[in-house]
C-alpha cells in the first residue's frame, strides 16, 4: 500500500545520522521530526534564526517571538541558540548543516528540483529553499510520486521554473526510494505492498530497477 | 551620543514619497508594528520596501498595501495575502522575489561596504538571469549586488539610549542586517534603558548602526500560525 505522509517522514527519518543539523521544510518535511530513531541525536535548524527546535509549545505558552519558518509557534531545547537570517544562511551555504529535507513540485533525473513557482498562478516566492538547495551535500525530497491528475512528477526534465540544478540526491514518495546519480533514477526500495510495476508505470524519467528491490522496512 | 526621540512621528521624519524603505521581521515576527503604524497615517507614497515578507491583508506591511503606499516590493516570500496578491496580478505592484539567504546576504553587504558578492543560490533559475557567473571551486556562482536604504527600521527587545540594541528569540532575524544598511536606522523597542544598563558583552546590534530610537507604546505581536499541543 501506498505510504501516506506519516509514512513518507518516518522512512526519511532513517537517513538521520547521529550528530547531524538538519534542516527541514515546510509540509511533510516537517514531519521527520516526529520519528527520530531511537538513540540518535539531531538537531534542527530553521533558517528564520534558531537551532535546536524543540516540539510545538502548550498551549497557552506559545511566544509570538520564537516561530519556525513556516511562522507556527515553536520550543527550544536546551543548547539552543538564536542568531540573524545571514547567519542562518551562512550556516546553509557553508555547508554546516549535515542534511536538508524539502518538498518538491517536480524533480528531473539530473537532480534539478523545481518547487516555488506555477506560472500564470500566484507566485509566493523561493524563501529560503534556493539557497538551501544549492548549497547542501545532502538533499532528500519529500514529494507524491504523481500530481492529481495522476502525471508523473519523477521527470527526464522538469517543466516548471527551476529553484535549483543537478542538486538532489534522494527522492522518497508514497511508492519508493530513489537515488539521483549519473542521469538516472535508481529505484532502492518501495513502500510496502507496492509493485515494481506500478512504480515504474508511475516515473516518467530514467528509471534503473535492479533485479531485487526491496520493501521499506517502517518498524 | 544620545539617539532617543520621542515618538514615532520624530522617529520617522524626513521618509518621503518614492523613497526606499529597509522593513526587519520575519513573517509577522519582530515587524517594527509602531513604526509601520506611523508610516500608515503619514500616508507617504510610491515606497520601495525591502523586508523579507509582506505581512498579512491587515497587519504587517500588508497595511501599507491597503493604502496603496507601496509601488514596489522586494522580499522572498509574499504569500498570505491576497490584497497584495491583487497588486500584483493587476500589476500595480512591482515584486522583485529574491532567494532568502540572498536577501539577508545584500542586505548585510550594503550595510559593510562590500557592493557585490557570488553565491551559488539561484543558478540555473530565472534568479540568474542577467547576472555574472563565474565558477569558483568547480561550481558555478552568480554575482549579486548589495542593498542599502534611504531609511531601515528595525525591532528589537531592548535598547538603550546610545542605541545598542538587544533581540528576543526568533524576532532577531533580518533585524541586524538592516540596521547596518539604512543611511539613517531607526529603532523601536519593547525597553528603552539609560547607557550602561545593558550588558555591553550581550548587545546584538552596536548603536553605531543606530541613529533614532524611541520605544514603541504597545507590541500587539500577531502570531500567523498559532500551532500548539495539548497538555495532558
Amino acid at each position: 500500500m501506498a505510504l501516506d505522509k506519516n509514512g513518507i517522514a518516518k522512512r526519511i527519518a532513517q537517513e538521520l545520522q547521529d550528530g547531524w543539523y538538519v534542516n527541514l521544510g515546510i509540509g511533510i518535511p516537517t514531519l521527520v521530526a516526529n520519528y527520530i530513531p531511537e538513540g540518535i541525536e539531531v538537531e534542527f535548524q530553521s533558517e528564520n534564526g534558531v537551532l535546536g527546535m524543540g516540539p510545538f509549545p502548550f498551549d497557552g505558552e506559545e511566544d509570538p517571538d520564537l516561530i519556525n519558518a513556516g511562522k507556527q509557534t515553536i520550543t527550544t531545547r536546551d543548547g539552543a541558540s538564536f542568531f540573524d537570517s545571514a547567519t542562518s544562511f551562512a550556516m546553509i551555504r557553508g555547508q554546516h548543516v549535515q542534511l536538508t529535507v524539502l518538498g518538491a513540485m517536480e524533480v528531473s533525473q539530473n537532480g534539478d528540483i523545481a518547487n516555488w513557482k506555477i506560472p500564470g498562478k500566484m507566485v509566493k516566492g523561493m524563501g529560503g529553499a534556493m539557497d538551501l538547495v544549492a548549497s547542501a551535500e545532502n538533499i532528500i525530497v519529500a514529494m507524491m510520486h504523481s500530481n492529481k491528475a495522476g502525471e508523473s512528477k519523477i521527470l527526464k526534465a522538469c517543466t516548471l521554473p527551476l529553484t535549483g540544478v543537478g542538486c538532489v540526491k534522494k527522492v522518497v514518495t508514497e511508492l519508493a526510494v530513489m537515488e539521483i546519480k549519473e542521469g538516472k533514477f535508481y529505484l532502492l526500495e518501495r513502500a510496502p505492498g507496492v509493485s515494481v510495476d506500478e512504480i515504474i508505470a508511475k516515473t516518467e524519467g530514467d528509471l534503473v530497477v535492479p533485479d531485487i528491490v526491496p520493501e521499506m522496512n517502517l518498524n | 551620543m544620545n539617539k532617543v526621540v520621542k515618538n514615532p512621528a520624530l522617529a520617522l521624519a524626513g521618509i518621503t514619497d518614492g523613497m526606499t524603505l529597509m522593513v526587519g521581521g520575519f513573517g509577522l515576527c519582530g515587524i517594527p508594528e509602531n513604526s509601520i503604524a506611523q508610516l500608515v497615517q503619514m500616508g507617504v507614497k510610491n515606497l520601495t520596501c525591502i523586508s523579507n515578507n509582506a505581512g498579512v491583508d491587515d497587519f504587517g506591511l500588508g497595511l501599507l498595501l491597503q493604502g496603496k503606499q507601496v509601488k514596489k516590493m522586494i522580499s522572498s516570500y509574499v504569500g498570505e495575502n491576497d490584497e497584495f496578491e491583487r497588486q500584483m496580478l493587476s500589476g500595480e505592484l512591482e515584486v522583485d522575489l529574491i532567494p532568502q539567504g540572498s536577501l539577508a546576504e545584500r542586505c548585510r553587504a550594503g550595510g559593510a561596504g562590500i557592493p557585490a558578492f557570488f553565491t551559488p543560490a539561484g543558478y540555473g533559475t530565472e534568479v540568474a538571469e542577467g547576472k555574472e557567473v563565474r565558477m569558483f571551486n568547480g561550481k558555478p556562482h552568480i554575482l549579486e549586488s548589495a542593498l542599502t536604504a534611504d531609511y531601515a527600521i528595525v525591532k528589537a527587545w531592548k535598547g538603550d539610549t546610545e542605541g545598542n540594541l538587544i533581540y528576543k528569540a526568533t524576532a532577531r532575524n533580518f533585524n541586524p542586517m538592516m540596521a547596518m544598511a539604512g543611511k539613517i536606522t531607526i529603532a523601536e523597542v519593547e525597553e528603552l534603558v539609560p547607557a550602561g544598563t545593558l550588558d555591553p558583552n550581550q548587545i546584538h546590534t552596536p548603536g553605531i548602526f543606530v541613529q533614532r530610537i524611541f520605544k514603541g507604546e504597545k507590541f500587539e505581536k500577531r502570531i500567523e500560525q498559532r500551532t500548539v499541543r495539548p497538555k495532558n
